[in-house]
């Protein structure tokens, strides 16, 4: 039950003076209660646990993790380059293939 | 899936687990703390593919877990009242009582449904007016706002015929009773993400000062748990015991300000009994005062039922990350999904029932642990 699913807000509207919301997950829309994320807007994804966004997802910070995992594997090329070039250098100027 | 499917790439996933592997130099024990990151852990067999230094503990943040016993009795006897249309979500109808479940009980004439939301069970009160409906208020402080809003609606709109049962738990208490006990193998935290999205990080500094310990805000996915993993195994290599956040997408440091006003002004702080815990204090929410009159327990008089866990399972321990589930005498024979002794065999975020499910479905004895 802890699980949040992050879903698409299609459309916001009021119910009982509450500010409810369609969200697409995937396809499937179910109405949620947006009124913990006053700031979500139509086209926002929003986190949706047990009928209720808890947070709107925020884009750059999502992106982070992958820029991170391209740095770390733009070092970890380099580093193996640097590798070779000193094997090369060590090795009179044979490169390994 | 936006948001899911980029976080279980099995490429990236390597990356992150290569990148642990250069980081780590010696053993360390990190625990989970929610259930649904034991799940994901198992589901895609995260342990397996970290470094043998590496031990992930799972810990106590399974809400249908930690539920005790004896409100599971309440629960039941309520639940068979004629009166009652007795509201749940799915994975507590088979967590056992003292002699039976909910299932049990809907089986014998109660009228017991499944809920996705606490406010479909508003919903059902509103078309019931002859009937009393009582909502069973489980969970971590993720789920508190939304039960706090159906308490306040259902207060705003002069719903009569709604109550709510309320077994409602708080991490940060947990963690530090787990800190604290002479057992304690912990060296480092991965808190709940969702926990944190609602109340956010301030809570946390104290205790990573205070026992010296990170502790990781991490989220669901894959990529999250092997991330925060890794920015865990960092600040322990490098000595460190801070407070970080790899969630940031959903997680904000002063948490869902509008969820914490509408939570603190429904509920207030009580001390709380966890399942094969005991009493931990300061634990858990209650109703306040004002909103008493939808207290559950004593509309109907149960305020009274206590009950002792049965002895056979040691889902204490396996909370506590003292025991891991295949270690307890009763796994897989004589508690199964299908027949659970415990409620960590129920719901698919207990450690139990997520071992069951995809691992070790005897205890094979060390042969399969690291
Ligand atoms: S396997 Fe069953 S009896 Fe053993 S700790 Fe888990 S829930 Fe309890």
């Amino acid at each position: 039950m802890c699980l949040g699913i992050p879903g698409r807000v299609l459309e916001v509207y009021e119910q009982d003076s509450l500010p409810m919301g369609k969200v697409d997950f995937n396809g499937i829309v179910k109405e949620a209660c947006l009124a913990y994320t006053p700031e979500a807007e139509v086209g926002d994804y929003v986190l949706i646990h047990v009928g209720f966004a808890i947070s709107r997802i925020d884009e750059q910070e999502a992106a982070e993790i992958f820029q991170y995992l391209d740095e770390i594997e733009a070092a970890g090329m380099a580093e193996e380059m640097a590798q070779v070039d000193r094997e090369a250098a060590a090795g009179g100027g044979e490169a390994k293939p | 899936m936006k948001y899911v499917d980029e976080y279980r790439d099995p490429q990236r996933a390597r990356q992150l687990a290569d990148s642990i592997r250069r980081t780590v130099t010696r053993p360390w024990q990190i625990m989970e703390v929610c259930g649904g990151q034991t799940h994901s852990i198992l589901r895609f067999a995260i342990d397996e593919s970290l470094p043998p230094e590496i031990t992930l503990i799972h810990g106590p943040g399974c809400p249908v877990c930690v539920t005790p016993i004896e409100i599971l009795d309440k629960a039941l006897a309520i639940a068979a009242r004629p009166e009652v249309i007795f509201c749940s979500f799915g994975d507590m109808l088979r967590v056992p009582g003292s002699e039976k479940d909910l299932f049990t009980v809907k089986s014998e004439g109660g009228d017991v449904r499944v809920v996705y939301s606490p406010m479909d069970a508003l919903t059902l009160a509103r078309k019931n007016p002859e009937r009393e409906v009582v909502f069973f208020a489980v969970g971590f402080e993720t789920t508190a706002p939304a039960n706090a809003m159906a308490v306040a609606q259902a207060a705003r709109l002069g719903i009569k015929n709604f109550s709510i049962l309320v077994s409602h738990v708080l991490v940060p208490p947990a963690i530090e009773a787990i800190m604290t006990s002479p057992d304690c193998r912990v060296q480092g935290f991965l808190a709940a993400g969702h926990v944190c999205a609602v109340m956010g990080m301030g809570e946390y500094e104290p205790l990573a000062k205070k026992y010296r310990v990170p502790i990781v805000v991490t989220g669901f996915e894959p990529l999250d748990i092997l991330h925060g993993i890794e920015m865990c195994v960092r600040q322990l290599e490098e000595g460190r015991a801070e407070v970080e956040n790899q969630y940031a997408r959903s997680v904000r440091p002063e948490g869902n300000p509008a969820a914490i006003r509408q939570v603190c002004e429904v509920f207030e702080v009580s001390s709380r009994k966890w399942r094969g815990i005991g009493e931990i204090p300061r634990s858990g929410f209650q109703l306040r005062s004002e909103y008493e009159p939808f207290d559950a327990a004593r509309r109907f008089g149960v305020d009274q039922i206590t009950a002792d866990e049965p002895a056979e399972c040691i889902a204490g321990l396996v909370l506590q990350g003292q025991k891991k589930p295949h270690e307890c005498p009763a796994f897989g024979l004589r508690c199964t999904p299908e027949r659970p002794l415990g409620a960590p065999m129920v719901s698919s975020e207990g450690a139990c029932a997520a071992y069951y499910r995809y691992r070790r479905r005897r205890p094979e004895g060390e042969a399969d642990e690291r």
